[in-house]
């Protein structure tokens, strides 16, 4: 195995899979509904998610020993904003466009369960490498399952992907546009979201029964 | 050996394989089972869920040929090949060319209904195991008639595969669902493809390009609510309005026929009274306070919400939907509340939101399918509090007579 034991693997895959953030514990809905409408969104999102979880990780890792418990929190939110900011700076910096987009969700980063979540349950009591990768694994997930949906919904919503229109064009009508299709402008709006997060969550637990929980 | 023995003999075939609850269904559809209970102390009724179904149906069958013989109707009225409508007999509607032009139009829309929903509840019978249920067959029947006419088959059919699944099956199919599965497919087809779901171009039928020329291109015919929510004047007379002979989806627009059919289902005891008369008193205080608004002078000719609000309190049952939702729709027992107290609470809210939604707007010009759904969302929880309540009643006066 080279870089990473089996353990250290399962850090990263188990996230993907069976353990995913969003399918599994849903936490971070509600990003995962707001900027899913189109794919680079999603796809910036995911990844200032991963930064910002990875760092966030390393960071709370290495200060586990010395946070007192009682100010834990804060101590957590206060490593969480700085790292957001940086993504949020960054974005307004670069591009400016996509982060007009992204709008309040960059610094709503900060409320996302899933980073708290992370810190509690991980970071506060491992190591600073398997931190990372644990940070690294379940902000990938996050991100997996954005990008699902958010291919989903722009392909479907808008007919492009990435802003290319991929069926044809609607206004012209060329391509698939020409036989009478029309977008489906239901996949547009957040409620649609939910509801490709629940057939993700249903074709899951039907390839792996062990995930259904007892009624 | 006749069509029943057949199929009997191939139920005994597939009993146990896979495809077994494909020839079930079939098989009872058509006939009563070979084997049925006979002593014991079972309960012995003759309204078992699939008679239920045929009521309802029976009591949709004549909006439904209303609606085909309306299709007709206003496309030829729109191209002057038929002359206004005096009475419900007249038989400018009731002829033939009407018939041929609107069964052109409205029975694709049966058939793709029934086809695509049949078939996805086989196929998930098949996967799990279980019966088919016939909770689809009123559906099936629903859809067609909440439609406008000019709704192209394909959008129909996404919206019923979307409603069949995401509506009922996910829920765990007949009798588990939340949401009214017609409902939840007309309000996907609403979200979704809005453009072919509401507007002034699309409730008469009649894509005309390439004929004659000197022909419109596209007939349109306004809604009775689409005119109003835009302070223009009402082309139709209330008689229109009673009997039917105005654009609207294919089958709600008769509210004379919707009668008939409340009646059936009253009388079979299958639709809830309470639900319908409460829901028709809903819509009647909601219209009477808007009608005292405008008489108080609060609101002048210029607001937008002037014509809505100023229909009449009665009209609103004319017009629209809500009549058929009233009936069909927020009837429903398994998405309706349970208990009859709790059926009077969820009725009258339903009325109450409809012409609300109605009024203040105009953008979702039919108000009773998004009450309708939103009551279904309610309808545990109004339950839960007149159960609730009755205990405390109880409670209290088991405490009384004990002290």
């Amino acid at each position: 195995m080279g870089l990473l034991s089996k353990k250290d693997t399962k850090l990263i895959l188990d996230p993907l899979m069976d353990d995913n953030p969003i399918t599994i514990q849903v936490l971070g809905i509600c990003s995962a509904l707001a900027i899913t409408a189109q794919l680079k969104p999603s796809i910036v999102m995911a990844v200032s998610v991963i930064f910002v979880l990875g760092l966030g990780n390393v960071v709370i890792s290495l200060m586990r020993n010395i946070i007192p418990s009682k100010i834990r929190i804060i101590v957590q939110l206060i490593v969480v904003a700085t790292l957001v900011i940086i993504v949020d700076q960054v974005l307004k910096a670069f591009a400016y466009e996509l982060s007009k987009e992204l709008s309040v969700f960059i610094g709503l980063i900060i409320t996302n369960c899933i980073i708290m979540g992370r810190f509690e349950a991980f970071a506060l009591g491992n190591g600073p490498w398997r931190s990372f990768l644990d940070g690294i694994g379940n902000a990938l997930g996050y991100g997996v399952i954005l990008v699902i949906v958010g291919f989903f919904r722009e392909l479907l919503g808008s007919g492009t992907l990435f802003g290319f229109q991929v069926l044809g064009d609607p206004v012209t009508k060329t391509g698939l546009y020409a036989i009478g299709y029309e977008n489906n402008g239901f996949m547009v709006l957040p409620p649609m979201a939910l509801i490709v997060v629940g057939i993700i969550i249903w074709v899951q637990r039907s390839r792996n029964k062990a995930l259904i929980e007892e009624a | 050996m006749g069509l029943k023995q057949s199929l009997h003999k191939m139920k005994m075939k597939y009993e146990g394989t896979k495809m077994a609850p494909a020839f079930n269904a079939i098989h009872t559809f058509l006939y009563l089972p070979n084997e049925t209970t006979h002593n014991g102390t079972h309960i012995k009724a003759a309204d078992d869920l699939k008679r239920t179904m045929n009521i309802v149906i029976m009591s949709l069958v004549p909006c439904l040929i209303f609606g085909i013989f309306n299709a007709g109707y206003q496309q030829n009225l729109q191209m002057d090949v038929v002359e206004r409508a005096a009475g419900f007999l007249s038989t400018e509607f009731w002829n033939l060319e009407n018939f041929s032009i609107g069964a052109w139009k409205v029975l694709p829309l049966v058939l793709v209904s029934y086809g695509v929903g049949l078939l996805i509840e086989f196929i998930f019978a098949v996967i799990k195991g279980h019966e088919v249920e016939e909770g689809y067959l009123v559906t099936g029947m629903l859809v067609p008639l909440i439609v406008p006419i000019d709704i192209p088959l394909w959008m129909l059919a996404v919206a019923v595969i979307f409603g069949v699944v995401i509506g009922k099956e996910v829920f765990g199919g007949t009798g588990m669902n939340i949401l009214n599965p017609a409902l939840t497919i007309r309000a996907f087809l609403f979200f979704a493809y809005p453009t072919k779901m509401s507007g002034d171009q699309i409730w008469v039928a009649g894509d005309l390009k390439n004929t004659l020329a000197g022909q419109p291109d596209v007939l349109t015919g306004e809604t009775i609510l689409g005119s109003l929510a835009q302070n223009k004047e009402v082309a139709f007379s209330l008689w229109d309005q009673f009997w039917g002979f105005i654009p609207g989806s294919v089958g709600e627009t008769s509210t004379f026929l919707i009668l008939i059919g409340a009646l059936i289902l009253v009388l079979s005891k299958i639709g809830s009274w309470r639900i319908m008369l409460s829901a028709i008193a809903g819509s009647l205080v909601m219209g009477l306070i808007f009608n005292g608004v405008v008489a108080q002078g609060w609101i002048g000719e210029s607001s937008k919400f002037f014509a809505l609000m100023n229909t009449e309190f009665w009209n609103h049952l004319l017009i629209g939907g809500l009549a058929f939702g009233i009936v069909y729709m927020a009837t429903d027992p398994v998405s309706a509340s349970q208990t009859n107290k709790g059926k009077w609470i969820y009725g009258f809210l339903i009325g109450f939101v409809s012409v609300t939604i109605r009024v203040f707007n105009p953008a979702y010009p039919e108000g009773v399918m998004l009450a309708i759904l939103l009551m279904n969302v309610f309808a545990p929880t109004i339950d839960h509090y007149v159960v609730e309540g009755n205990i405390k009643k109880r409670a209290k006066r088991l405490k009384v007579k004990t002290a």
